[in-house]
């Protein structure tokens, strides 16, 4: 449950998504991701830790350079949509049971 | 180089203040009028999701100009205890039917009402599926579709926190 929370609160962010966009066509260093997005790329770094902890993106290192790539299951990101997706569809079957037992009485 | 995930099942559970066969009921039959609209994986707007009451039935999506799309299908029914659902979309959210993973829907008398516990399972086998697809992980129906799915949900998480 608190994995879900993370990816959520990893991608509740339009420069993180972003970042992860850049990444769908392959690896890319630091430099080359924060090209063009209008933030430091301190922040970029920054952001891109913030999606590592959430399981999202992973890194290796080449060289002196880190080279940073999406979790190609995207499993942690999918399990997280599921358990929000449930909870909210359990919740609107609630919402649903109640206003229709409203309706009835 | 990658971490082999085995996801545990996600579960939830929730009180609605109905007896288990009305849960039920409401759960299978009317199931358009509570699943939520942007749910959906047709091309056109979802008219509703459709269960039907069998075991081995079709657990499919009906859109509003009448095209069809598998979501799975109803391994067990047995009102009013228990629903077994097969969730058959892969992480691109494409029906696969080779990919079995189980939704099971458990309803259980408590006071005067109900408490329904969701079990969705097997999502390692999603996993199993991502590897084979990873090649095609980084196409249009990948990754982008699911943060568009995450972006949507947390857009309306913000909005319900400012309400």
């Amino acid at each position: 449950m608190a994995n879900a929370n993370r990816v959520f609160a990893a991608l509740n962010d339009p420069t993180r998504r972003a970042v992860l966009e850049r990444l769908r066509n392959g690896p890319k260093p630091v430099g080359e991701i924060a090209r063009g997005l209008p933030v430091t790329r301190p922040a970029v770094s920054q952001h891109l830790k913030v999606l590592k902890e959430a399981g999202l993106v992973d890194d290796r290192s080449e060289g002196t350079r880190r080279i940073y790539h999406i979790d190609p299951k995207g499993l942690g990101a999918m399990r997280a949509w599921l358990d929000q997706f449930w909870t909210a569809a359990l919740d609107a079957f609630a919402a649903e049971i109640e206003r229709s037992e409203k309706e009835k009485k | 180089m990658s971490t082999q995930i085995r996801p545990a099942p996600v579960r939830s559970s929730i009180y609605v203040s109905a007896p288990p066969e009305r849960a039920f009921e409401v759960f299978t039959n009317g199931i358009g009028r509570w699943w939520p609209k942007t749910h959906k994986i047709g091309q056109a707007d979802l008219d509703r999701p459709v269960i039907e009451p069998r075991a081995g039935g079709r657990w499919y999506e009906l859109d509003v100009d009448g095209s069809e799309c598998e979501i799975g299908k109803v391994a067990a029914w047995e009102p009013p205890a228990r629903l077994v659902l097969i969730w058959q979309l892969t992480p691109e959210f494409k029906f696969d039917p080779d990919l079995v993973t189980e939704v099971e829907i458990a309803f259980t008398p408590e006071g005067d009402g109900t408490r329904v516990d969701l079990e969705h399972r097997d999502l390692e086998r999603l996993g199993d599926k991502a590897d084979a697809m990873r090649e095609t992980v980084s196409g249009p129906g990948g990754w982008p579709a699911l943060l568009q799915l995450f972006a949507e949900q947390s857009a309306k998480e913000n909005k319900g926190d400012a309400a």
